[in-house]
């Protein structure tokens, strides 16, 4: 059983941490605790620094170095676009600066109701599907400024439904 | 029987490949023994994903491309029920698709888009271990380096350290506890080579693995693998479990006192841990920082012991190289540099995909013959190679070979196999910006130059793609490189103004014009281009609104117009417009 702490923080695998014993092992804690929550919250770091006994002040330091680590929640759809190179030589800046427009987000910005993230990611691996972006797990290729908009508008309706039901349901 | 074999690769699931596996799984109900249903890796041709072999089962086969799920039902009804292919959607087979596999030798490759990569069976039975077991149980360490050493492999990761010598000072390095490291960041930022290895053919990766380990003398080993390749990552723990349920790992591989385990640690996005100091950093849980070397790796790495670290591609060569022999790799090839490269083919060409040639084919035969030539038959303008540390070699200069040292010659470098093709619409001034802004964000800090000067650097190109440049500029631009160079402890540094330095070298009048004329000749940088609105307007009159100095005006349902003296080129309504009635020129 992984260790619990008193608030009401679900426990992420710790277990991690027992089996290599050694500080090798922080970067997938601070993963694991990443699946868990999301995010790397404070209290997660004061956590893995309590149950590791490395100061909090050194996890803060590995955890701003890498990209992956994020310290904020991220919004419900997370968009990424892809900024390789062939997906920039194929029009990643007028991709982005669409979303930027029809969403009012920049990049490692989320949108004010916590609907929509915005990311930016080098090659996915389907170059010859240029320019790319990925919602969540779907992927649009080989888009334009006018098709990318109708995307984003049939997620906006997507969100105004969701919040429509949840009002509905109280 | 016959067999339906789906690619599964990343690029054939992002055109949508798993929709088309669920369509033909849904026939499978209906019909259930009219065929067998497969999945499989990067077949290479990506440009015509989502991609369907089907096999009669008696040796022949014919590959559709773009297949749909709503394509399924008539590939079942006319194809697998009633025998008869569908030639308007065959790829391959007859005289299509000429060149893009003649060309080719596939040895890295030689099972990916082929296997069903998540069955340790299939790669068996392609001779998947036989190299392995013939290492473990009848070569002795040095008769396996000595092999490598004949195949005049070098390191693919970028570098291009040749891969026995590196083996051989490993091994020799004193002390009984030694590591394996497999280097799967695959950082640059164009390409997809290691990915599409792991993901088609993971086996073949853990068993070059096995026997560097065998060779060298260690009996652990790390893949490093970027967390954002999470299904090369679920690849590669199936493979290793498959692998030591058979005794290919664990305890006493193939029956022989040798034991060797791999375990996988995700990197965390930081282009600066490819670098193999920095790498060990960062597995061993510390910021990944580069390190001053010597001590090479080879003497002290990871935990302070000697550790062999390869490229993932460079292992996939290993067990070919075993089973056939260091002179059969060496055949293929040129004087300074042996048997194949794996290129991810991206940018302004027709194919892009994945390729594997042999070394000494030219740049051109991979982009005309192997690729079809460039897209609308655009005017070919230059290839990037080596990504970050890489550099643009010019149109006219493409008749050189695959080869560490003519590609050096030219300023840029082979690199880990990222191919981007450029045509006139790319703007050379753009890409050494783009590559540099990649740097900049990715240097780890730690020294001076690569901190400041990339900053440097890439302020001057800013101020060059605004129309803000000077002809010192140009100048200045060469100083900071030489400093950056010679200032900076780690790879990164040091290669950082490839990108800036070859485009100047080759492309000097385009950043000329950038300064002297205010022109982007590829219309690519924004400020420096003028807005017009064509006849397609329908006066929607979206971009009126969008435009933040009210420069446009028109009546409502009448086609709108830009005041260019009020136009301060932000290109708003380039992207609001719906009908794509706004030109850049
Ligand atoms: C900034 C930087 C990034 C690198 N990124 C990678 C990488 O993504 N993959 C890789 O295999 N090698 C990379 N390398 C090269 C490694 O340091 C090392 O040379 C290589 O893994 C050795 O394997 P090889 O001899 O098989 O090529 C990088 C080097 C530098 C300086
Ligand atoms: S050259 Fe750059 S990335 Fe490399 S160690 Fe120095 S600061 Fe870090
Ligand atoms: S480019 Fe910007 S300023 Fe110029 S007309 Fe378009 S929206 Fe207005
Ligand atoms: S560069 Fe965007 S998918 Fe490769
Ligand atoms: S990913 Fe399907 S052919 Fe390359």
């Amino acid at each position: 059983m992984a260790e619990q702490t008193t608030d009401k923080f679900k426990p992420f695998n710790v277990d991690l941490w027992k089996y290599d014993g050694q500080a090798g092992a922080l970067i997938p804690l601070l993963q694991s605790a990443q699946d868990t929550y999301g995010y790397i919250s404070e209290k997660a770091i004061d956590y893995i620094s309590h149950v590791t006994g490395i100061p909090s002040a050194d996890i803060y330091g590995v955890v701003t170095f890498y990209a992956q680590f994020r310290t904020k929640p991220l919004g419900k759809y997370v968009i990424k676009v892809c900024n390789g190179t062939a997906c920039h030589v194929n029009g990643a800046k007028g991709i982005a600066d669409t979303i930027n427009d029809e969403l009012n987000i920049d990049y490692d910005e989320t949108s004010d109701e916590g609907a929509f993230s915005l990311l930016s990611v080098a090659c996915i691996g389907c170059c010859s599907l240029a320019p790319v972006i990925v919602i969540n797990d779907e992927t649009y290729g080989r888009l334009t400024p006018a098709k990318l908009r109708k995307i984003l508008r049939s997620y906006k309706q997507k969100v105004k439904k969701e919040a429509q039901t949840a009002t509905d349901q109280g | 029987m016959k067999t339906v074999k789906i690619g599964l690769g990343t690029c054939g699931i992002s055109a949508g490949g798993e929709k088309v596996y669920r369509a033909f799984q849904d026939e499978l109900k209906d019909h259930p023994d009219a065929f067998v249903l497969k999945e499989t890796g990067c077949i290479g041709m990506c440009y015509r994903e989502v991609l369907v072999e089907v096999s009669n089962g008696n040796g022949t086969a014919h590959m559709y491309g773009e297949v749909t799920p709503e394509r399924v039902g008539r590939i079942i009804d006319e194809d697998i029920l009633g025998g008869a292919t569908i030639d308007e959607w065959l790829v391959s087979g007859e005289d299509r698709e000429v060149g893009f596999f003649d060309r080719q030798q596939r040895i890295v490759l030689r099972n990916c888009g082929i296997i069903d990569p998540g069955s340790i069976d299939e790669y068996i039975d392609m001779g998947g271990y036989r190299a392995a077991r013939r290492a473990l149980t009848q070569m002795k360490p040095e008769e396996v380096i000595d092999e490598v050493v004949t195949s005049g492999l070098r390191g693919r990761g970028g570098g291009g350290f040749p891969t026995g010598t590196k083996w051989k000072f490993t091994r020799q390095a004193p002390g009984d506890k030694k590591y394996i490291i497999c280097n799967a960041d695959e950082g640059d930022p164009g390409a997809f080579m290691d990915r599409s290895i792991l993901e088609g053919d993971p086996s073949a990766v853990l068993e070059g693995m096995i026997i560097a380990g065998y060779a060298i003398g260690a009996d652990e080993a790390y893949i490093y693998c970027r967390a954002e390749y999470p299904k090369a990552i679920a690849r590669l723990r199936q493979a290793i479990a498959q692998a030591r349920k058979n005794g290919f790992l664990g305890n006493r591989v193939f029956g022989t006192e040798f034991n060797f385990n791999i375990k996988i640690k995700e990197g965390a996005g930081a282009f600066v841990c490819g670098e193999e100091t920095a790498l060990i950093a960062s597995i061993e849980g510390k910021r990944g920082m580069p390190r001053f070397r010597p001590p090479f790796p080879a003497q002290s790495g990871l935990w302070g012991k000697p550790t062999n670290i390869n490229n993932v591609e460079t292992y996939a060569n290993v067990p070919w190289i075993i089973l056939n022999g260091g002179e059969a790799y060496a055949k293929y090839g040129t004087e300074d540099s042996k048997g194949t490269k794996v290129f991810a083919m991206a940018g302004k060409v027709k194919r892009t995909g994945l390729v594997e040639v042999p070394m000494g084919v030219t740049i051109n035969e991979i982009i005309f013959d192997v690729c079809g030539g460039i897209i609308d038959d655009k005017k070919f303008k230059a290839v990037q190679m080596g990504g970050p540390s890489g550099g643009c070699i010019p149109a006219s200069m493409c008749d050189i070979q695959i080869d560490y040292q003519q590609i050096n010659r030219t300023g840029a470098i082979m690199g880990s196999g990222g191919l981007v093709v450029m045509d006139e619409t790319t703007c050379m001034v753009d890409v050494a910006k783009f590559f540099l802004t990649f740097t900049q964000a990715e240097s780890c800090g730690k020294c001076t130059f690569c901190r400041i000067g990339t900053k440097r650097m890439l302020e001057i190109l800013e101020r060059i793609t605004a129309g803000e440049g000077t002809m010192e500029d140009l100048d200045n631009l060469d100083e900071l490189s030489e400093q950056i160079r010679a200032a900076s402890l780690c790879g990164l540094g040091q290669t950082a103004p490839n990108p800036v330095l070859t485009t100047l070298k080759y492309f000097r009048e385009e950043y000329e014009t950038h300064i002297k004329e205010k022109k982007c000749p590829a219309h690519v940088c924004s400020t420096l281009l003028t807005y017009t609105i064509n006849e397609k307007c329908t006066g929607c009159t979206v971009c009126k609104t969008a435009c933040p100095t009210d420069a446009i005006f028109g009546e409502k349902k009448t086609v709108h117009m830009i005041d260019q003296n009020k136009c301060i080129k932000c290109g708003k309504c380039f992207t609001v417009c719906r009908f794509d009635a706004v030109v850049k020129d």
